[in-house]
């Protein structure tokens, strides 16, 4: 399998462990993908005013660059930057009109039609490779790690591109289970981190993020599994704040979920660069005997 | 005065009552610009709730999804501005998925947003953010906020 990839701008930088990681675990899984030449910036939010067209041109463009390609399937990794694809191209193939004016507006380049698959590696991972494949490849079964998965907004809502149910979603819970952890379901897992505002109202969403963790580790969990660089600042990240602010808060380790799957497919801790999360999840996992004890 | 259904005490909630309706309080070009921003019948709204029961950011509002709905179908345009919800809004759409009149809630918060944001008045500013901040952010967090919070 063939396809196009899609990296964004988090994932160059302060994701590194997510890409990489990804990237290993899918060449493993024998899906070859081709970065994007020439993508830019997806908006990391979609548009949600009506009149306001021009915001969708930047993800359409990302995607007619996998059409130039030659590709008509795209991975993303990042759940801002799927949940902006998507829902640009789902414009695309579903307004004939407001397709019109897009195309119109950029003359430069070829029209555009909705025509390319926008996918994200989980649903990659369900459709195209299916839970019995990837169980017989994994060497390293993740035994005895309690993991809680946590979807956040954007693989979830709107259902227009949904990965899975909004309200009872298993993608990750099957993809956990398939790594041989130990999936904790909480009701947390649907539930926002409070995403961008931690720029315009910190307390709120450090509180929203708190409120998260707390509930996961009350249902037994002991680590996090999640997709996007954005949940993983609010939830990892901002731990720090919140261990200051809110009295018997217990630190709870963080992962991407393709830290997770590079590791259960024995591909080598390398690519998944554990230091870039927080030192509690190397910790956990040299508890399990799933990290090598050196260092 | 107390205000059912708001936890957060930070906020004052004296903005929401008593509200006086008539034809004069009632501003028709806000209601006009709303629907036009945000494509959405917010008329269809029969005050269920789901919503305000819905929001991951309920506690730190001064005034409910809800409540902001009702403000709205009545043009209460002056209380409206006094309002945090579209501010404290995230944009998670659990609102949206869950709403029996089908009403895209996120798009009438992006409305309301985009009529000030519009009038180059900026919630936050991208020139108070520290240097240690902009280093430690991920990228979405930057574009994402000056996205939804500047003009």
């Amino acid at each position: 399998m063939k396809i196009a990839y899609y990296p964004g701008c988090t994932l160059k930088t302060r994701a590194k462990n997510l890409e990489d990681s990804a990237l290993a675990a899918m060449k493993a899984l024998g899906i070859e993908t081709e970065e994007l030449p020439r993508w830019n910036c997806c908006g990391a939010v979609y548009s949600l005013a009506d009149d306001d067209l021009i915001h969708i041109v930047a993800p359409v463009r990302d995607l007619i660059r996998v059409k130039e390609q030659g590709h008509d399937t795209v991975v993303t990794l990042c759940s801002m930057c799927y949940n902006t694809l998507a829902r640009a191209n789902h414009l695309m193939k579903n307004d004939p009109e407001k397709r019109k004016t897009i195309n119109d507006f950029m003359d430069e380049e070829p029209d555009y039609d909705g025509s390319v698959r926008v996918t994200h590696l989980l649903d990659l991972l369900r459709d195209d490779i299916g839970w019995e494949t990837l169980k017989q490849k994994v060497t390293t079964p993740l035994k005895g790690l309690k993991v809680a998965p946590y979807y956040g907004c954007t693989l979830l809502r709107p259902k227009d591109v949904a990965i899975d149910s909004a309200d009872n979603p298993m993608v990750l819970r099957h993809f956990l289970a398939a790594l041989g952890a130990e999936v904790i379901d909480f009701p947390g897992a649907v539930e926002c981190c409070g995403t961008y505002q931690v720029l315009g109202n910190p307390d709120a969403a450090l509180s929203v993020s708190h409120n998260i963790l707390t509930d996961a580790t009350k249902h037994g969990a002991e680590a996090l599994a999640l997709a996007c660089p954005l949940c993983d600042y609010n939830l990892g990240r901002k731990q720090d704040a919140m261990l200051s602010k809110f009295e018997g808060m217990k630190e709870v380790p963080i992962y991407y979920f393709t830290q997770l799957l590079a590791l259960a497919l024995g591909i080598g801790e390398d690519v998944c660069h554990f230091e870039l999360n927080r030192a509690i999840s190397t910790d956990l996992l040299k508890t399990k005997n799933l990290l090598r004890a050196a260092g | 005065m107390r205000c059912a259904g708001i936890r957060n005490d930070n906020y004052s909630c004296e903005v929401l009552m008593p509200l006086k309706i008539s034809t004069r309080t009632t501003d028709d070009e806000l209601k006009r610009k709303v629907r036009e921003i945000s494509g959405e019948i917010f008329s269809k709204c029969f005050q269920c709730g789901t919503c305000s029961g819905s929001c991951p950011m309920v506690e730190h509002l001064t005034t409910t999804p809800r409540r902001l709905m009702a403000l709205l179908q009545a043009g209460q345009g002056e209380a409206l501005e006094k309002v945090n919800t579209p501010w404290v809004c995230a944009s998670c759409h659990t609102c949206m998925v869950r709403c029996p009149r089908g009403i895209d809630i996120p798009k009438v918060m992006e409305a309301l947003r985009q009529i000030v944001l519009r009038q180059n008045i900026n919630r936050i500013e991208p020139s108070n953010l520290q240097p240690e901040e902009i280093i430690d952010l991920p990228q979405i967090a930057m574009v994402s906020g000056f996205r939804k919070l500047t003009g």
